[in-house]
């Protein structure tokens, strides 16, 4: 079984590239759970045709200890197990802790089967405290894909994570497996995220075009494989879970300082423009 | 060496000159010592939290309130009744203090946020108790999560028509039980002094820092009562919320522990324009200079008359075991080692038995209660300090001066009026004074000054007793008291004679001391 947690800057399109990909795993007869690490619990909607189901929090909440999985488990398109971790409404509470608190749950109640090929965490934003690196500590994830563009603020973010990985990859054993590039149709953005991921140490393992299908699929409530299997787009996908299945390059990633970060998008053309 | 060097030596370089600024040794001229500052990690210190200073200090003995601990259950727990602030109750005034209410957060309440939690423990507390107010107060964890539990309070406080106050107080704040202290002291001025009515009379007074620890208040008050004192409230200890709102109407407040109470005083001066006197209840002649100095300040024939009389009265009655403990205790030595004031305090009833202070010391005081109130503007604020809220206060329609200002400039060279001179002035010469002292410099502190007497508290009791030493609690006072006063002169001079009477700690030996622990053979190596 192999974990993967799904990282990026807030907006970036971790949840849509995340169930769009795991589709494509799905249609390669591999066995996926989803879990999403994100209080608004919409990380599973295009899986699930809609926000279907009640969160880990909630059903912890309402039912004390006592929980049965499947009242929190649905199973989604592709028979990909869909779990959403949940947590307090916005300015309340300590949704990092609910991380922790609902990934422990969830191993406790037997969510990880055996005979499961992925699992796959989609977590918000940045690393901003201990529970939202829960997927990456104590061995959980052991691999980690950052989803960026060519935007300062997207590179910056992932080399913010990056040091996230860097803290835990010699304790929980986690690894970089790659950029993937969820364009934004900036100037030179291949090119750039081609010299970040090198810097980095690793590897833009898909540049993922702009294309509008993405967005017709998600007011659909659908992935792109399920809303229109033969559009480019859905290919696209398609050759992103086939990189990821096939993937072996796998490193401790060496974030960058913000100078040398700055420079690099210099050397890109992105500052002059 | 000197005896400082001795205790302090086997520190590391960079722990060694931390500390040093901390421990002094009593010279003519040194005075300035290091304090309310970080303990250094890893060293065992006796210090509380905020939490500890603000619920288990400061509002904790406020009896017809019901404090509210919002936490998980381990805050609240051990907070209960831990301090012997003792309180009575009567037909018209409910008593609380034996109780311990604790929202008891649990992991989804983390998750989730408490408030609708401590919605709830209110909701409770009105039905089943219906207390005169509400307090509560927080531990770590909310601060980190960040309920709004001042929003909840407003809003109880409209619902159920009381007062409903809420105290920012988590562990985490300051460097010790200080912060707590202040923040418990600001919420007394802000919700509760000024908000309830009466008329004065001749001598209204307050009392401010006095606990009531095993019944200390009610001997005070039972010595002012008979001189015709009217005690507006004692605060915090034994105390009427309702009395505590009447506290500005007093002429004179009158401050027994300066370190955890001298906000309240400067505010209620600022505000109202009452002065107060520094005052000391513990031992026989501080007792009688303090009621001297109160009879000074009203400065009535009538007044000073009573008070003369009362101490006479009170001398008489006390003079035969007062001579009896000091034939047991004259000449014996003493180290101390206790909050904010009662290690100064105490050394004044140990001279009355004779007793020699050679060591005494402050966990959580800063340094105007060592060097004197002149040092406050050059105490440095730093981040710790400055992340503790300090309120300013602006004067209230109802200020108005006791003293006109030629009175009160003279009576300011003779009694300390809105003044406090600190504990080390008071030392003698040769003598060791010591911030934050931890486990290891006590070990090393009683072998170096070998004090017949420890007194300190619970946590580190046994330690000196274990090495002989005869120990004894003036937080709590190992279950006795009263010890302030006339009576509690005699009760102090009694348990501390049974102590050095029986000196059955310094007889036991331990069994590594007259056994071997390691047992060996030798062989030829050839």
């Amino acid at each position: 079984m192999r974990q993967v947690a799904i990282y990026g800057k807030g907006g970036i399109g971790k949840s849509t590239t995340t169930q769009n990909l795991t589709a494509g795993l799905g249609e390669m007869g591999k066995k996926i759970m989803v879990v999403g690490c994100d209080p608004k619990a919409d990380s599973t909607r295009l899986l699930l045709g809609g926000l279907a189901q009640k969160t880990v929090l909630d059903t912890l909440r309402e039912e004390g200890e006592d929980i049965e999985l499947e009242l929190i488990m649905k199973e989604g398109f592709a028979s990909i197990k869909c779990v959403e971790s949940g947590g307090p409404e916005p300015g309340v509470g300590c949704a990092g802790r609910g991380i922790i608190t609902s990934i422990g749950l969830l191993e406790r109640l037997g969510a990880y089967e055996a005979d499961l090929d992925y699992v796959f965490y989609d977590v918000l934003g940045d690393v901003v405290c201990g529970g939202f690196a829960m997927p990456i500590r104590e061995g959980k994830a052991q691999e980690i894909y950052i989803v960026a563009s060519g935007e300062l603020m997207a590179l910056y973010a992932a080399n913010n994570i990056s040091k996230g990985i860097q803290k835990y990859a010699n304790t929980g054993g986690v690894r970089l497996g790659g950029i993937i590039c969820n364009s934004r149709k900036v100037d030179g953005e291949k090119e750039l995220i081609q010299a970040f991921a090198k810097e980095l140490g690793t590897q833009m393992i898909h540049f993922v075009p702009r294309d509008n299908i993405v967005q017709r699929a998600e007011i659909n409530k659908k992935t792109v494989i399920d809303y229109d299997p033969s559009a480019a787009q859905a290919d696209e996908y398609r050759a992103l879970a086939r990189a990821i299945d096939g993937n072996d390059m796998f490193v401790i990633p060496k974030p960058m300082k913000q100078d040398r970060l700055e420079e690099l998008m210099m050397e890109h053309g992105i500052l002059d423009a | 060496m000197s005896k400082v060097d001795r205790i302090i030596d086997h520190y590391s370089a960079r722990v060694y000159k931390n500390r040093k600024l901390h421990i002094i040794e009593k010279t003519d001229d040194n005075h300035e010592i290091a304090a309310n500052t970080r303990t250094i990690p890893g060293i065992m210190t006796n210090r509380g939290c905020c939490y500890a200073g603000c619920k288990g200090v400061v509002i904790g003995p406020i009896k017809d309130v019901a404090v509210i601990t919002h936490g998980p259950i381990g805050c609240g727990f051990y907070s209960w009744g831990t301090r012997r602030n003792k309180a009575r109750g009567d037909e018209n005034t409910k008593n609380f203090v034996e109780y311990c209410l604790s929202t008891d957060m649990q992991e989804p309440d983390i998750v989730f946020g408490g408030e609708k939690k401590l919605r709830q423990a209110i909701k409770e507390v009105v039905e089943i108790f219906n207390p005169d107010a509400i307090m509560i107060c927080s531990t770590c964890p909310v601060g980190l999560i960040g309920d709004d539990i001042h929003a909840v309070a407003a809003e109880a406080e409209k619902l159920y028509g009381r007062k409903v106050i809420a105290f920012s107080c988590e562990g985490y704040k300051g460097v010790s039980q200080s912060g707590g202290h202040h923040i418990a002291n600001n919420g007394l001025i802000r919700h509760i002094i000024g908000t309830e009515e009466r008329a004065p009379t001749k001598y209204s007074i307050n009392m401010l820092g006095e606990y009531n620890i095993g019944g200390d208040a009610w001997e005070i008050e039972r010595i002012l009562k008979r001189i015709g004192y009217d005690l507006v409230a004692n605060i915090p200890g034994d105390a009427s919320i309702h009395d505590i709102a009447k506290a500005h109407i007093a002429h004179l407040n009158l401050v027994q522990c300066h370190r955890s109470i001298n906000y309240v005083a400067d505010m209620l001066k600022d505000k109202f324009g009452t002065s107060w006197l520094k005052v000391n209840f513990i031992g026989v002649s501080a007792t009688i200079k303090s009621l001297r100095d109160m009879a000074r300040f009203f400065d009535d024939p009538e007044l000073y008359a009573r008070t003369e009389q009362v101490i006479a009265e009170e001398l008489a009655a006390i003079q035969e075991d007062m001579e009896y403990y000091k034939s047991k205790l004259k000449g014996k030595t003493a180290a101390l080692f206790v909050g904010g004031s009662r290690s100064h305090h105490y050394q004044k009833l140990l001279k009355d038995f004779g007793m020699e202070t050679i060591m005494a010391g402050y966990e959580f005081a800063h340094r105007d209660d060592y060097e004197g109130r002149e040092v406050l503007p050059f105490i440095k604020e730093d981040a710790d300090s400055k992340n503790i809220e300090s309120i300013k206060v602006e004067k209230d329609e109802r200020y108005r001066l006791y003293l006109t200002e030629e009175q009160y400039e003279r009576l300011r060279k003779e009694i300390p009026l809105d003044y406090y001179a600190g504990m080390i002035r008071e030392m003698e010469k040769g003598t060791i004074i010591v911030d934050d002292l931890n486990h290891y410099e006590t070990e090393e502190m009683l072998k170096v000054l070998k004090p017949d007497i420890f007194f300190s508290g619970i946590k580190d009791k046994y330690i000196a007793q274990k090495a002989g030493t005869l120990s004894r609690q003036l937080h709590s006072y190992d279950y006795s008291g009263p010890y302030a006063g006339f009576n509690g002169a005699i009760n102090f001079g009694r348990d501390v004679t049974m102590g050095i009477t029986t000196p059955a700690w310094g007889l036991v030996k331990a069994p590594w001391k007259t056994q071997p622990i390691l047992k060996g053979q030798l062989q030829e190596v050839v």
